[in-house]
């Protein structure tokens, strides 16, 4: 099997899905002739030519809206945030628009459109560039939520993300870009509302997703497994839909649930994943559920800071031993 | 105007002799043009007439903005396209909705949320759709569809279909971002797209010259480097059609969009909820106002043309009021949505 | 057509009106369109335009008057049209604002957390995980005798595991015999060659036979529950069936009896012997005179007898002389069985378990606990009316265990 990086991973899906519909094009800033903040559209302009890959000006308020507008009418824009803090100047588009259209217009306009683009914190960003912005989309009915934490599920979900007829929140990092993972070879898509068992176990689920989930949850999973502690480990792959039934499979199974997220803790996914699991798995919790969020506070810049307000190895050890009486 | 529309002005019509066979051309257009322009303008006042007391009523509920007084710039606009162009609106929408050809039952029966409603009851007031008709809403978040009038001539170009799209909005929405970047956009990537200012002097409750720096509305186009006009004459709907004819075929060639300021009054408060005069505009500037009726103004133009007489206005009223009267008669046929209504059109398939 | 003038609703929260000024006097000429009348609402002043052209005939809300929405102010019509009928229509009520009933409850559950998770067991001060929980029920296992290891004393899985019976796990795995080369011979020890002796010389000789009641045992748990919380011991239903086996023996001597060849000898005094199972076999050991003593007494002279019969600590004279015998398999599960009546006694009380279950009650379905008792009797002695007279007795005092403090 081919092994990719991630970006390369997006690119690849992006250029696939777009050789296979002329009606699939890319917007955003710096996508074009920079080929890419992140150069995650490396190529694309070359390719495709300046109709189907434009560079914007800094007017997320107006390209998203030229984005859902065009969507209404036939396209299938892919829509790139340089990063998912600055969708917050377009949330009236998106949420107001994109969200609602198909409800508000009682069917007559779908809006077949990908917003994609980096999320949450990279190092030393400080707090307006840092947020992990998840809980926010998933909130509102009309959108999905799409998170994919490996090249794998990259491609396959972003593929499947184009294809969807309804406006899908795609968030990446730019952390995780350069990694590397082996991808399947030809063609290949990845339902949403399927998640992967990335580790099997026996003592405690641990539920988690995104660049958290391979810088940290991993690493804490194997420092677990050397002190005889075996996680179950879950990755969701997308948010919403969610696949509850893997999760309250393995929550039968091993009686406990630990939620390792990026995202601050009032009102954040795992509080969503908590209700729901208490809610199904009642008879078979032997303790509460613990949640590892990103600390209640902005993000602060210091690099000491920032690691201390983050998920950090530790903080899953201790949450694991909590629910399992340990210590 | 709808087939279901047009069909009952024809087979009224028929019935009414035209009082003088002369051919006088007004800016090329047909009598028969003309006259339906009248009866059309005439239907969207009755209409909104209509909807002014069923809100007294109690049957519609939530927000109602009314057309009175504006109808010459949705005749005469839309009267410049196609069908196959896009129209897309804020919330003052339903005149713009039966010009562009939705069937007025059906927009009073998403008035009074019933599922027969143009969008099964779920939208109301704010937000007529039709896919078939090309109308794309029906807004209520102000200038939020702005960017999406450019996202569908944006389409129109990408997809090499000549269409263009006309989108209005009120004065206030002159001053907010999403304005300015789709201004921005449209000028700078060459979008088909007219936008119409119905610059009826107040943004609710208040006056222009207290929102924006600039009184000229139709100026601020030159920050783009947009062709702009204004007309000054927003009541008649030759004037309207006029200026848009022009904005649309410069669109057509060169796909250069426009900004166009059309000067005009509404006879009603902002919504139902805001007095007609008395709170921000004086009794004495309605009642001035009413001078300049789109449909006296017509009606005398056409009456100078020798296109028509009184007897044809009255038998106007009397074809409208049929209209009217079926419409109501619908919407109190209709049934409520059903509650599966609540989860269906979410995600599309 | 006459039509009648209604107060408007002005803006979306307007309840009333006031009429501010009517613009037209009664009996003057009014044209569709025209101001009517102006009209205060909650929001602003406000002006209605007539819709229907005609003379104002009548003016039913006068300057200053207030109106409901919907209410009707005014009324016109042609100049000489008959209005009599509008005006006879009653003075309708101002209308209450249209306000839709939601299709759904709009009030919403109030919060149940200050309230806790009811708990499955009657343990309702136990601190203990939603699984341990219901493996206790599962098992029953009583969550008071057990202490947990959790926060706060919490029970915990591994609290409660460790007293699931290895044997009600089943295996996936082929059972492997537990006897190498098929058997093995075991010397018989001198309980087991004693309960052989006397077992089988009960069936050769006792002409038994059975009559089973099923007793309806939601009182008696109340009743337990009550005795409980008044009392630091544990009262269980063994004490409780001692003390209503003893009362209802009283009233039935004729199964409070041995026979002896020629005689019946009838006893005035219920000597009840208990079985409890050991590793090596029964015994059971008596107490003595139960139809004296108080349910306490029963409890903590049966826990005592019951702790020394398991560890081998038994007078004789207290294993001998028993009037009745009971055997209790509840604990097992088993819902019903015969027992071998204990020479030279009358009778035995087979007790099983209790069990949740559907019955019928005057007509409708109910959910009850229920347990069946069977009584194996000596038929020389005891016919099978007297048997079941004694059972009818005994299970109308369970069923109204408060008789038994008479």
């Amino acid at each position: 099997m081919p092994v990719v990086s991630y970006r390369e991973a997006l690119n690849q899906a992006m250029d696939e899905e777009m050789a296979r519909d002329e009606r699939v094009y890319l917007m955003g800033e710096e996508v074009a002739q920079y080929n890419g903040a992140y150069k995650v559209s490396q190529g694309l302009l070359a390719k495709y030519g300046p109709k189907r890959i434009i560079d914007t000006p800094i007017a997320e308020a107006g390209f998203t809206g030229i984005g859902i507008g065009s969507a209404m009418v036939g396209l299938r824009p892919i829509v790139e945030f340089m990063s998912w803090n600055f969708s917050l100047v377009a949330f009236d588009q998106i949420v107001n628009n994109a969200a609602k259209m198909l409800s508000m217009s009682g069917g007559n306009f779908n809006v077949p459109i990908v917003f994609r683009g980096p999320g949450g914190a990279a190092h030393n960003l400080a707090a307006t560039h840092s947020q992990a912005l998840e809980s926010l989309y998933a909130h509102f009915p009309g959108l999905k939520v799409v998170m994919p934490s490996n090249p794998r599920d990259a491609k396959g979900l972003l593929k499947t993300a184009i294809r969807d007829n309804n406006p899908v929140i795609f968030i990446e990092s730019e952390v995780m870009y350069g990694e590397k993972g082996e991808i399947p070879d030809g063609e290949y898509t990845i339902p949403f509302g399927s998640g992967e068992i990335v580790r099997e176990g026996k003592d405690v689920t641990i539920v988690s997703w995104s660049k958290i989930l391979q810088h940290i949850t991993a690493k804490a999973v194997n420092r677990l497994a050397e002190e005889d502690i075996n996680v179950e480990l879950i990755d969701p792959r997308t948010i919403r839909p969610m696949d509850w039934e893997l999760i309250f499979n393995s929550v039968k199974k091993t009686n406990r649930l630990v939620i390792v997220e990026e995202g601050w803790p009032f009102a954040g996914v795992g509080a969503q994943i908590s209700h729901e699991v208490s809610n199904h798995c009642f008879d078979f919790l032997d303790a509460p559920i613990e949640r590892v969020t990103q600390e209640d506070v902005p993000l602060p810049y210091a690099h000491n800071l920032e690691i201390a307000s983050l998920p950090n190895i530790q903080k899953v050890i201790r949450a694991v031993r909590k629910v399992m009486y340990l210590d | 105007m709808s087939e279901y529309t047009i069909n009952i002005l024809q087979r009224e019509m028929n019935q009414t002799s035209v009082k003088n066979t002369t051919h006088i051309d007004l800016l090329g257009l047909s009598p028969e043009i003309l006259l339906k322009w009248y009866d059309e303008m005439l239907l969207i006042r009755r209409f909104e007439e209509k909807c002014a007391q069923l809100y007294g009523m109690g049957k519609i509920g939530g927000f109602c903005h009314l057309y009175n007084g504006q109808e010459a710039i949705a005749t005469g606009s839309i009267g410049a396209i196609t069908p196959d162009d896009y129209v897309i609106t804020a919330y003052r929408d339903h005149g713009l909705a039966i010009s562009k050809g939705l069937d007025p039952r059906r927009i009073l029966a998403e008035l009074l949320g019933k599922s027969t409603g143009t969008t099964k009851g779920k939208g109301g007031s704010m937000h007529l759709f039709s896919r078939e008709k090309n109308f794309l809403g029906g807004h209520a978040i102000v200038g939020g569809h702005i960017p999406l009038a450019a996202g569908a001539a944006f389409a129109s170009k990408y997809l090499d279909e000549k269409r263009v799209c006309l989108c209005f909005m009120g004065d206030g929405a002159t001053n907010i971002g999403e304005f300015h970047e789709a201004l921005n956009l449209a000028s700078l990537w060459k979008l088909p797209v007219i936008y119409i200012i119905e610059n009826n002097k107040y943004g609710m409750g208040t006056a222009v010259d207290r929102a924006s720096a600039v009184d000229a509305l139709h100026l601020k186009a030159a920050a783009y480097n947009m062709r702009n006009q204004v007309i000054e004459e927003g009541h008649n709907v030759l004037k309207v059609y006029q200026s848009v004819n022009a904005a649309v075929a410069h669109a057509r060639r060169t796909y250069e969009p426009s900004l166009l300021e059309v000067q005009t009054f509404r006879y009603r408060g902002h919504s139902m909820s805001d007095p007609i005069h008395g709170h921000y505009r004086t009794k004495e500037e309605v009642e001035a106002q009413k001078k300049l009726d789109p449909l006296t103004m017509f009606a005398e133009i056409l009456t100078d043309a020798n296109l028509a007489s009184e007897s044809y206005f009255d038998s106007a009223e009397e074809r409208v009021k049929i209209i009217v009267d079926e419409c109501v008669a619908f919407t109190e046929n209709s049934p409520e949505p059903p509650l599966e209504e609540l989860y269906t059109d979410i995600y599309a398939e | 057509m006459a039509t009648k003038i209604l107060m408007p609703k002005l803006s979306d929260t307007m309840a009333e009106g006031v009429i501010l000024k009517w613009l037209k006097k009664e009996g003057e000429k009014v044209k569709q369109g025209e101001t009517l009348v102006e009209i205060e609402s909650d929001k602003a002043d406000m002006e209605l335009e007539a819709y229907d052209s005609g003379v104002l005939r009548k003016i039913l809300v006068p300057e200053g008057g207030k109106a409901g929405i919907g209410a009707p102010i005014g009324i016109i019509a042609g100049v000489n049209e008959d209005i009599t009928g509008l005006l006879n229509e009653t003075m309708p009520i101002p209308q209450k604002p249209q306000t839709k009933e939601a299709a759904s409850p709009t009030t919403l559950p109030p919060s149940l957390s200050h309230l806790g998770t009811p708990s499955i067991a009657t343990d309702d001060h136990v601190k203990a995980s939603p699984l341990a929980k219901r493996l206790a029920v599962e098992n029953k296992i009583e969550l008071r005798s057990i202490s947990g290891t959790g926060p706060q004393g919490r029970i915990i899985k591994r609290d409660i595991e460790p007293l699931i019976d290895g044997k009600k796990t089943i295996s996936a795995k082929v059972p492997v015999s537990i006897i190498p080369g098929g058997h093995r011979d075991m010397e018989l020890s001198l309980i087991r060659k004693t309960i052989a002796k006397r077992m089988q010389e009960s069936k050769q000789t006792v002409p038994h036979f059975y009559v089973t009641v099923e007793i309806d045992m939601d009182p008696v748990i109340s009743f337990r529950e009550q005795l409980n919380s008044a009392t630091d011991s544990k009262i269980s239903f063994t004490d409780i069936l001692v003390k209503a086996a003893a009362s209802t023996l009283m009233r039935h001597p004729n199964i409070n009896a041995t026979y002896l060849g020629n005689t019946m000898r009838q006893f005035g005094e219920a000597h009840i012997a208990v079985a409890v199972a050991l590793d090596e076999g029964l015994v059971t050991p008596v107490l003595r005179n139960c139809e004296q003593k108080t349910i306490l007494q029963i409890n903590s002279e049966l826990h005592d007898l019951a702790e020394r019969a398991r560890s081998r600590r038994l007078k004789p004279e207290e294993y001998q002389g028993a009037t009745f015998t009971i055997s209790n398999l509840g604990m097992f599960g088993v819902e019903d069985f015969v027992a071998i009546v204990n020479p030279p006694e009358g009778a035995i009380l087979a007790v099983g378990s209790i069990i949740e279950k559907p019955v019928v009650k005057k007509g409708q379905i109910v959910i009850v606990h229920t347990m069946k008792v069977t009584l194996s009797s000596d038929h020389r002695i005891i016919d099978g009316a007297v048997a079941a007279r004694f059972l009818q007795d005994l299970k109308i005092l369970i069923e109204k265990p408060v008789a038994l403090m008479l």
